[in-house]
């Protein structure tokens, strides 16, 4: 086999190229050869062709995403965007560095791989920061709940994030789980990783000091997750050529457990001047990105690279997505001590370079030079575009589409009808059949995990120091009004974080959009940032970070906009966390927050009449605000027995999730429109449970927010005085059967079905 | 006190076994599984985890490290060693306790909080509960399905070995609801829930889990 060398390229200046199989474009090609001064060799097409991908280049998305650069500058940010993932000051010393990224597409084509690689890929991010990693989160969308393959892709996604989250003895303590027709063809697989080091620990990916040497420690580089390259693999196979390979790669937690264990040994022992995981795009993201970020050049000698698959070719070697692996700088007197760190741990290490001085990026395969670039011009001056956006024609008709003209429950039974309706269909119903397969408990430090409103971790078992991490996503909302919708969902993250008693911090975002050719989903995108950027600004929070998903997308109908945002918060002393579930009898229930007649995206909306139209509810930055600082001070001051954050399903699904968490109920008055009361989705409401209501009253007052006595908690049903009594054994009945009947299981129950007639089907 | 937790590549309930030995009042040490080395401890807890990720069979390559040797002859000796989860599987792999674990029979890892009834209360750890007492701690496994040979199930049930039993759902198929069990001399015991996640009401569904701890300290200064 003849090698494609620099030399050879520059002697052979016509040979024809794949560059269009590769994914790039005809003035992409010509810019790669205007840089070079040369067409680029085999391996060094490979590269540009990886890195100036979407996924790795932000090309359409970057010029809208400078938004949140303009923030105004947050002191608790001690790392922004850029970097593997934000960190932020949570006090006491420490430094929390948290991130969501998608593997939507991994995920679709191998559920249980690609999800637990997804998890494994974030996990390597947060520990690059230097951190370690304490929890992980899932925010997850499938078809219908009922369509045949959603029964293929969501059992294997779950056990998936399982899978490999439980094997690295890291708790999943919260997230999402929602289903629409949209996502059939394209399931979301959104996962957070969250880590805390000390301030003094934070690590970056850079590539300092000439001489200093390139060591990859991890697993063995293999053929897996070569994707867009297997064109540029078939021109060199050969009879006894490798067969081509799955482009989605395979996960061993194992592995990137002891991977976890070294780093946090090196960093200790101060063995480490840069450091950088190995993800999309492998080899060349990694090495062109810490020579980008540094102040010298880089040389990699490729035949040093351990290899599963003696066959690769070094374009492979550089494209491989293999995982559990990481390639980090070491002064050369620290070596010896590096490989004696990855012994211990049976972490395989070699030293496959060194930096140098210059501004060059140079590969040799066994002596000769088969990539000479400047880095910069692969890692981060990749192309730009400002792709064309327009409004999309539907939204007009769709706004229109006013849902004030559903027809409403008329009596009694009918509410009740809806209320189970609306709990026991699969985005509302009970989520244990998937959380269970979660381990929560691992490390010791869980205080509130899913079903709670945000998950809660203490990161300080002398002061109780601690935060709280919640993912929400409502693409309803999004596909109603993008910039409105995206704001929603900070809201909600916002408010659920709050819920808890913690105080909100920071934000990260996994933003999942159809193709950025298509003009409508630009200009959904370039809303949603929009909105996004100026909730933060109105919230006065940092946006740390975040990840671009973009085509996803069935032929040519995109999915419905969805941002799922996440907020991050903290707990000075997490014994004062408030819990959702109702514990007690003769607590009066009381909602905060005013509520008005908004059905447009609502659950029953949705689960009811089949129907999306009309506004999403008004947002109300401020309004939240006040909101969370009176949850943090009735948290404080222990005012509160419970609080629940009113989402998708309003007041109805909250009052389900409170009382059944612990077989509480409760006699309740809603006044003349139970109905707008139970179903309403108004933001920046919660329900609390309170044994001192005149001073929660006067709190609220003083804080500016409105206050509704509900009721009273006790009794084994939920009461509607004077229209309703549901049962709690009928109401869990109805929530817990759901998921269990579709995807099976050990016990299983029949579905809760409606009667005949008191459900509209239109 | 000196309780030794042993750390095999893959184990990930080390820490919280440490802090539930603190919590009880006893001193958690750390052991390297690659070591010969007990480090004089006076009891041992083998903790939970993936211990070499499962490979070949669960427990089966940690039961043949080097500390596992020394362990081994040390619980011939009457050292008092726990083995929780894929401890108590590396104890079976390593032939201190009988039987096996396998998948579940629903074939999911499964997490839940889980009713137990304490069947043995004279065994090195469990002197604090009393027999026939429910306590409630986590359950998290994808191979905790413990089985025997009929006649070997009987054998145990007739030397009163069965430690504890799964109450109020059986949460991974386990043979006669069977969830930990003893040695003859009931110095070693093994169980697939994990005690040590239940030791503090901030993070626990109970306390209940503390017993074990408590329970060990005694069995030491009376030994």
């Amino acid at each position: 086999m003849s090698i494609d060398t620099v030399d050879v390229a520059a002697q052979n200046p016509d040979d024809e190229q794949p560059w269009a199989e590769l994914g790039l474009k005809a003035d992409e090609y010509a810019r790669i050869r205007e840089i070079l001064g040369r067409r680029p060799t085999t391996a060094e097409l490979a590269m540009y062709s990886v890195m100036w991908s979407e996924h790795c280049s932000y090309k359409s998305s970057k010029v809208h995403l400078r938004r949140f650069g303009d923030l105004p500058a947050s002191d608790a940010l001690l790392v922004g965007i850029g970097e593997n993932a934000g960190v932020v000051d949570v006090g006491e010393g420490y430094a929390v560095t948290f991130k969501v990224e998608s593997h939507n597409h991994p995920s679709y084509v191998e559920p249980y791989q690609g999800a637990a690689t997804g998890v494994g890929g974030i996990v390597r991010d947060i520990l690059t920061m230097g951190a370690r990693p304490i929890a992980v989160m899932d925010s997850l969308r499938f078809g219908r709940a009922d369509a045949p393959d959603t029964a293929r892709v969501l059992p294997g996604v779950v056990a998936g994030v399982g899978g490999y989250g439980n094997c690295l003895g890291l708790p999943n303590v919260g997230g999402e789980l929602l289903f629409d027709e949209c996502y059939t063809g394209n399931p979301l697989v959104n996962a957070l990783c969250v880590g805390v080091m000390k301030h003094e620990d934070v690590h970056l990916a850079k590539a300092e000091g000439a001489g200093n040497k390139v060591i990859l420690f991890g697993a063995r580089t293999g053929g897996d997750g070569i994707g867009g390259v297997s064109v540029l693999a078939s021109e060199t196979f050969d009879a006894e050529g490798p067969a081509k390979r799955p482009a989605v790669q395979v996960g061993d937690p194992f592995t990137e457990k002891l991977l976890i264990e070294a780093c946090l040994e090196l960093f200790a022992q101060d063995l480490v001047t840069g450091i950088q995981d190995l993800g999309g795009a492998g080899l060349s993201c990694a090495t062109s990105e810490l020579a980008s970020a540094g102040t010298g050049g880089m040389h990699v000698d490729l035949e040093t690279v351990p290899l599963r698959d003696s066959t690769l070719t070094p374009a492979e070697i550089l494209m491989s997505e293999s995982q559990e692996r990481m390639c980090a700088i070491v002064e050369p007197g620290k070596v010896e001590q590096f490989l004696a760190v990855c012994r211990k741990w049976d972490v395989r290490a070699a030293v496959i370079g060194e930096v140098t001085d210059g501004d060059r990026l140079t590969v040799d395969w066994h002596g000769e030079r088969i990539v000479d670039v400047p880095p910069r011009t692969v890692a981060h001056e990749g192309p730009v575009y400002e792709r064309p956006m327009e409004r999309p024609a539907d939204l007009d008709a769709l706004q229109a589409d006013d849902p004030a003209r559903l027809p409403r429950p008329t009596t009694p039974a009918e509410l009740q009808a809806h209320w189970l309706a609306v709990v026991s269909s699969p985005d509302g119903a009970d989520k244990s059949w998937v959380t269970e397969q979660y381990d929560r408990y691992v490390r010791g430090n869980t205080v509130l995990a899913q079903p709670e409103d945000a998950g809660v971790l203490r990161i300080d078992e002398q002061s109780n120091l601690g935060i709280a991490l919640s993912l929400d996503g409502n693409a309803r909302f999004a596909r109603l009004d993008p910039y409105t919708g995206t704001r929603l969902n900070l809201a909600e993250a916002y408010r659920n974080v709050a819920a808890t008693g913690a105080t909100p911090l920071a934000v990260t975002n996994c933003l999942n959009f159809g193709s950025p050719e298509n003009p409508e989903v630009m200009w959904q995108f370039a809303e949603a940032v929009r909105g996004l950027a100026d909730g933060c600004r109105e919230l006065g929070l940092p946006v740390t970070g975040g990840n671009v998903s973009l085509y996803n997308q069935t032929g040519d109908v995109a999915i419905n906009p969805t941002p799922v945002i996440g907020v991050l918060g903290v707990h000075e002393d997490v014994r004062a966390r408030i819990p959702s579930g109702w514990r007690n009898a003769g607590e009066t229930v009381l909602l905060l927050g005013e509520t008005r007649p908004e059905f447009g995206g609502s659950a029953w909306a949705s689960v009811v009449h089949g129907h999306l139209g009309g506004r999403p509810p008004v947002v109300d930055l401020a309004a939240e605000r006040s909101l969370a600082e009176l949850l943090a001070a009735l948290g404080r001051d222990g005012l509160v027995g419970s609080a629940h954050d009113l989402a998708d399903g309003g007041l109805a699904q909250a009052l389900t999730e409170s009382a059944l968490r612990y077989g509480t109920g409760a006699r309740l008055a809603l006044g003349d429109d139970a109905f707008t009361a139970l179903f309403s989705e108004s933001a920046a409401r919660v329900v609390v449970t309170t044994t001192e209501p005149d001073r929660v009253r006067n709190v609220a007052a003083a804080a500016g927010v409105p206050v509704t006595d509900l009721g009273t908690t006790g009794g084994e049903a939920l009461v509607l005085d004077g229209v309703l009594a549901l049962p709690l054994a009928e109401l869990r009945a109805a929530w817990s059967a759901t998921l269990p009947a579709l995807f099976g299981g050990p016990e299983h129950s029949t579905v809760f079905t409606v009667p005949a007639g008191t459900v509209p089907t239109s | 006190m000196r309780i030794g937790v042993i750390t095999f590549p893959g184990s990930l309930d080390d820490v919280d076994a440490a802090r539930a030995v603190r919590l009880a009042g006893g001193e958690p040490v750390a052991l390297w599984h690659g070591d010969h080395d007990l480090k004089d401890v006076d009891a041992v807890v083998l903790p939970g985890g993936f211990s070499y990720g499962d490979y070949l069979r669960a427990g089966a390559i940690a039961a043949r490290s080097p500390l596992m040797q020394d362990v081994v002859a040390a619980a011939h000796g009457g050292l008092p060693v726990l083995g929780i989860c894929n401890g108590f599987q590396v104890l079976c792999e390593a032939g201190l306790l009988p039987g096996a674990l396998t998948r579940n029979s629903h074939l999911h890892f499964r997490n839940r909080d889980q009713l137990l009834r304490v069947e043995r209360a004279d065994t090195a750890w469990t002197s604090d509960y009393a027999e026939g007492q429910q306590i409630l701690i986590p359950v998290k496994n994808g191979e905790g399905r413990y089985v025997a040979a009929d006649a070997d199930l009987d054998r145990l049930e007739g030397e009163n070995r069965v430690v504890f039993r799964y109450v109020e759902g059986n949460p991974n198929g386990s043979s006669r609801d069977i969830a930990g069990v003893t040695s003859a001399n009931g110095r070693v015991v093994g169980l697939m829930p994990h005690p040590e996640h239940a030791v503090e009401d901030l993070t626990g569904p109970s306390t209940d889990g503390l017993g074990f701890f408590t329970s060990v300290l005694k069995a030491v200064v009376s030994a």
